[in-house]
């Protein structure tokens, strides 16, 4: 089955005549209409539009047209990417129906590409969650067993990939969106150096946190997207103005002989499952053993990273989404003669945003204001800068960081939905990274002996030194894979006989 | 201990411009206490010789040139308005100050 | 009913305080490439960014940040070294983000000064008025109330929106409390506004045009008792568009403070709105809760930090000070003091120089704009900028009228039929077929019978008593309809007479 393979060797069976685009990207649309049903990790399929794309990426083909090496393969992406006049809603009934006016410089980017967008992934409103259980469409299911959580709050990126209805995703990660999710369902994510990948089409969430990058099966693939969106723009006055560093190159050769890996003391033991840390002990053994050098680097600040997140993405969350207001676009709700705009917005916006963005709003309006700004999102400023130290720090003993991604592996769907405290933890690992705006990679590192459900191991590497990640990701897939002998996808359970 | 009133959480509400139900203001307050209790402890370590940092990168100076770009047509500017009369976007009447 | 304006001051110390909003000529926006054409239709001039869309992001435009260094250097100030933007969280309908972009506790410019002249009971004295800060941030958009009787905000069944201005850069300038006015708080005030008028109009940073609202100026008034430290409550009056409005609001403001404090009355810190037909200002809706702003540094734009040389280039290329000019002007035409108030006290400098400027003399262009050209504009309640008649129009005239072509009746009437719109003068000249006597035999009949008339005065003049003439001359000009040149009637009559 074609679609079972990787968007790599799509792409050859493309180059060689094999199959066309049409027929490739029709295949995922057969398997997303047979499974989604049960994933549920699609808001909107475009079905129309991604068979035109992939037509006319044939069609340049057959012209002989020098095409770029993703060209009519076939895409995921996450629903809080803007794509001119297909419906984003941000798993958010606020933007029910809004189709954007433009697009997005990585949708701009793909379409330069010539890669195929089959539709809109699911995720936690405004990418808020780490579980896409906050989605106002319901959640996705985790294809390794439905009943389970995908992640978040890019699940629905994530499960398209582990469903094999779609080869490639793109993700965003605030706090641990892309890798989080990429953990629990086996899956590669990656979070590019803040500034990477332009944020311009990505409807903000927090600013000076967000980032979007590639989700794929394998390093390679990852890779060979990542290198397709990145780049400097001059649309996005975050963007780093600089080459982009050589990322596939890096990926086809791991190698990570005489490099320094250290191990992050605060980012394992207690709060971590004991399969989870099987798993990432062996592939540390395992790089060891390709010659690496694993030393133990500690980060006393990171402790304070999860209390600090949760004052600046709320901060900045309270005032990036004050613009959805009923006046312009999105819902509008209580609209009669005699009501007032301001009425009007109390109630679409009491309406529109869900439990958890409402939570997170009005934390971030106590952060910001008068008389706490200091003791709350000026503390967490303090803080960014210390944890930024710490890396600092780290990064002279070590090439790279290492940690497990997620605690645990996937958790049930409606288990942690009461408290937020314990479904904030599953980032505690991701977010370091955010606050310092360095790269970091969750790639798959086994099945946890207890519950047979994927565990990530992560990769952290220095702000533009995302080649780095590739290079030690794509050793250590090589090396577990022969260990393993098939792809941990192939292990994929929850749809039964259709897996 | 960060003590939330129910008061409090109404008066944030409204700066944030979201109607909620007394039930609710119960609620969130009682939950934003046990919160802000959690995220407090950036106090602990927010000495005042660390500097804040408000971006991850050391970014400065980046400007556009002065020069005129396309716009949207006011038909795809009004597109999704939930209302629109005379090429302009129809919204409720506004309280407040008259700008 | 109201107090005397003497009254007030004899008790009262007025304190002023002004914010002087400037609109700055960029072609494009603060923050995106959209056009800023004052008067296009609406809605044409917006973008995904001033509409504040989902995923939009801000990147500034360099010439706003050069006109702003150079409003600073020209107002005595100092250039920050760093300097960021800061998002103001409120909402309103008119923003589209539901905050503004602006400067707040890192302004780009801050500590200068701006010196003004003005004509008091013991001649010409300065007044220095300190800036505080020149900060940068963007328009809004405009509202239309629809329904109800009077298009006011109040009473209004609904709103239509434009975004065009939505996003224009927008230069704020605030004064420190300026002290010590006396009774001139009112000129101090209008001075202030009209001399940052002229040096922005130098700059050629804005067309500062107060009626357009490019140019908006926000008084603030407290009054305290002569002898007292203590400081009043202020007020902000709003919607002053223009330089008289300026001078009338704020000493509306003072008569209205006064009245409150003799009563006994409490001032209430509120904004007010100038009411340009009762000269008096309207309370705006006070607001039963503090607005917090939220302020924080805006993650989507990073720090200004210009470059030395960048700042000291524009500072040398800075134009010559509007009050050196006057100065230089006022010697070159050897004006004397209380002359030069009155031009710029009418505002009729700049168009005085640009009619001397096409060949005028001096002293006759003045007289024209300040005499004939200042009556008709105060009759109509407007400037003589204002009337359609230009510089060119009065150095034509000037022209004629040296030429011996017009008499000064008839240039005056010239005058008139231009700012009725008749034609330029030419045109007029032709059309009312006007035309100076200079037929010496047309004008030696119209002499004989004057003479006829008054044959005793005309004996006065032949035994040399010269000024006696001036009734012959006289006559003859109501003969001649005052299309003679007197100069011309007066030579042929005293040669007629023997003299």
């Amino acid at each position: 089955m074609i679609i079972k393979r990787n968007a790599a060797d799509m792409a050859a069976a493309l180059a060689s005549g094999e199959t066309t685009s049409v027929a490739l990207t029709q295949a995922h649309l057969d398997r997303i209409a047979e499974v989604d049903k049960e994933v549920h990790a699609f808001l909107h399929v475009d079905s129309e539009g991604a068979l035109a794309q992939a037509a006319l990426a044939d069609k340049k083909r057959a012209a002989g047209e020098k095409l770029s090496p993703l060209a009519g393969i076939p895409l995921a992406l996450k629903d809080v990417m803007v794509q001119k006049g297909i419906p984003t809603t941000c798993g958010s009934k606020m933007l029910e129906g809004w189709r954007p006016p433009y697009d997005s410089t990585v949708v701009s980017k793909l379409r330069a590409a010539d890669v195929v967008i089959l539709g809109k992934t699911n995720m936690d409103e405004f990418a808020m969650g780490s579980s896409t259980e906050n989605s106002a469409y319901g959640p996705t299911h985790n294809p390794w067993d439905l009943s389970r959580i995908p992640g978040g709050s890019g699940g629905g990126s994530s499960a398209s990939l582990a469903a094999f209805e779609a080869p490639l995703a793109i993700g965003t990660d605030t706090g641990g969106s892309i890798r989080q999710p990429a953990a629990v369902t086996g899956t590669v994510g990656v979070k590019p150096t803040y500034g990477g990948v332009s944020r311009y089409g990505l409807v903000a969430f927090s600013s000076s946190l967000d980032q979007a990058g590639p989700c794929a099966r394998t390093v390679l693939d990852a890779a060979l997207l990542h290198e397709v969106i990145a780049g400097h723009d001059p649309k996005d006055s975050t963007s780093i103005n600089a080459p982009v560093p050589a990322i596939v190159a890096a990926a086809k050769n791991g190698n990570v002989k005489g490099l320094k890996i250290g191990v992050i003391k605060e980012l394992q033991g207690e709060g971590y499952q004991a399969g989870v840390l099987n798993r990432f002990n062996e592939s540390l053994e395992l790089l060891a053993g390709l010659g690496a050098e694993i030393v133990e680097v500690s980060c006393p600040y990171f402790e304070y990273a999860l209390a600090a997140y949760y004052l600046i993405a709320p901060s900045e969350c309270s005032s990036n989404l004050a613009r959805f207001d009923a006046m312009r676009y999105g819902i509008r709700v209580g609209d009669a003669s005699g009501v007032s705009a301001e009425e009007v917005m109390n109630l679409t916006r009491e309406v529109g945003f869900g439990r958890e963005v409402k939570r997170r709003i009005i934390l971030g309006t106590y952060a910001l204001s008068s008389g706490y700004y200091d003791a709350y999102y000026g503390s967490a400023q303090k803080v960014r800068t210390l944890i930024k130290q710490d890396f600092d720090n780290a990064f002279l003993k070590a090439d790279v960081l290492v940690s497990p991604t997620a605690p645990t592996t996937a958790f049930k769907i409606g288990e942690k939905a009461d408290d937020p405290i314990a479904m904030y933890l599953n980032d505690i690992a991701t977010i370091p990274v955010n606050m310092a705006g360095i790269c970091g990679m969750s790639l798959p590192s086994g099945l946890a002996e207890e519950d047979n459900l994927p565990t990530g191991f992560q990769i952290m590497a220095p702000a533009m030194k995302d080649d780095r990640l590739y290079n030690v990701g794509a050793a250590l897939e090589a090396a577990l894979l022969s260990k393993w002998g098939a792809p941990i996808l192939s292990h994929v359970s929850g749809l039964g006989a259709r897996a | 201990m960060a003590e939330i009133s129910r008061d409090d959480v109404a008066n944030l509400a409204r700066l944030a411009r979201i109607d909620m139900a007394p039930a609710e203001l119960d609620h969130l307050a009682s939950e934003l206490g046990v919160i802000l209790n959690a995220v407090a402890r950036v106090q602990e370590v927010a000495g005042q010789n660390v500097p804040p940092t408000s971006h991850p990168l050391p970014l400065q100076n980046v400007y556009r040139k002065d020069e005129v770009t396309p716009s949207l047509t006011p038909e795809a500017a009004l597109s999704a308005a939930p209302a629109s009369e005379e090429q302009r976007f129809k919204v409720p009447k506004i309280l407040g100050e008259e700008a | 009913m109201s107090l005397k304006y003497e009254d007030v001051i004899a008790k009262y110390e007025p304190v002023l305080g002004l914010e002087v909003h400037v609109e700055l000529g960029t072609a494009s926006k603060m923050f995106c490439g959209c056009n800023t054409i004052f008067g296009a239709e609406p809605n044409t001039q917006t973008c995904p960014v001033c509409l504040g869309l989902p995923g939009a992001l801000p990147v500034v435009n360099e010439k706003a940040i050069e006109y702003t260094i150079m409003i600073g250097l020209a107002l005595n100030c100092s250039i920050a070294p760093f300097s960021r933007f800061a998002r103001k969280n409120y909402f309103y309908p008119d923003m589209p983000k539901n905050f503004q972009t602006s400067q707040y506790d890192e302004p780009i410019c801050i500590n200068g000064f701006l010196d003004v002249e003005i004509d008091t009971d013991e001649g010409i004295k300065k007044f220095r008025v300190e800036i505080e800060r020149v900060h940068m941030e963007e328009d809004t958009g405009k509202s239309l109330h629809m329904g109800g009787a009077t298009g006011r905000i109040h009473g209004a069944d609904y709103s239509l929106l434009d975004y065009n201005r939505a996003g224009i850069p927008l230069v704020e300038i605030v004064t420190k409390i300026v002290p010590g006015t006396g009774k001139y708080a009112p000129e101090v005030a209008r001075a202030y506004v009209a001399e940052l008028r002229d040096i922005l109009r130098s700059l050629n940073v804005s067309d500062v045009k107060m009626e357009q609202g490019s140019l908006r100026c926000d008084a603030n008034v407290s009054l305290r008792l002569i002898g007292s430290d203590v400081l009043g409550t202020r007020s902000e009056t709003k919607n002053v568009n223009s330089l008289r409005s300026v001078e009338r609001a704020v000493r509306g403001e003072m008569i209205r403070h006064a009245e409150l404090l003799n009563k006994g009355e409490r001032v209430v810190q509120e904004t007010r709105h100038f009411q340009e037909d009762t000269g008096l200002t309207r309370s705006g809706r006070s607001k039963e809760q503090a607005e917090d702003y939220r302020y924080f540094p805006e993650p989507d734009l990073v720090p200004i930090v210009p470059d030395a040389t960048w700042i000291e280039t524009l500072r040398a290329a800075l134009p010559e000070k509007p009050s050196t000019h006057r100065k230089r002007l006022q010697e070159a035409w050897s004006v004397p003091d209380k002359e030069m108030a009155s031009m710029i006290n009418a505002d009729v400098l700049e168009i005085v120089e640009a009619t001397v400027n096409l060949g005028a003399d001096p002293a006759k262009a003045r007289g024209w704009w300040l005499g004939e050209i200042a009556r008709i504009a105060n009759e109509k309640d407007v400037t003589a900028a204002d009337l359609p008649i230009t510089p060119k129009d009065v150095a034509e005239i000037v022209a004629l009228v040296a030429a011996g072509e017009l008499t000064d009746k008839l240039a005056r009437q010239v005058i008139e039929a231009v700012i009725a719109g008749e034609g330029r003068p030419s045109e007029v000249i032709e059309t009312r077929g006007i035309k100076v006597v200079s037929d010496d035999g047309a004008l030696m009949a119209a002499i004989e019978k004057a003479i006829a008339a008054q044959p005793e005065v005309a004996e006065k003049v032949r035994g040399g008593n010269l000024p006696a003439a001036g009734a012959l001359i006289g006559a003859v000009m109501k003969e001649t309809e005052g299309q003679a040149d007197a100069a011309k009637v007066r030579e042929l009559l005293l040669k007629h007479l023997g003299q």
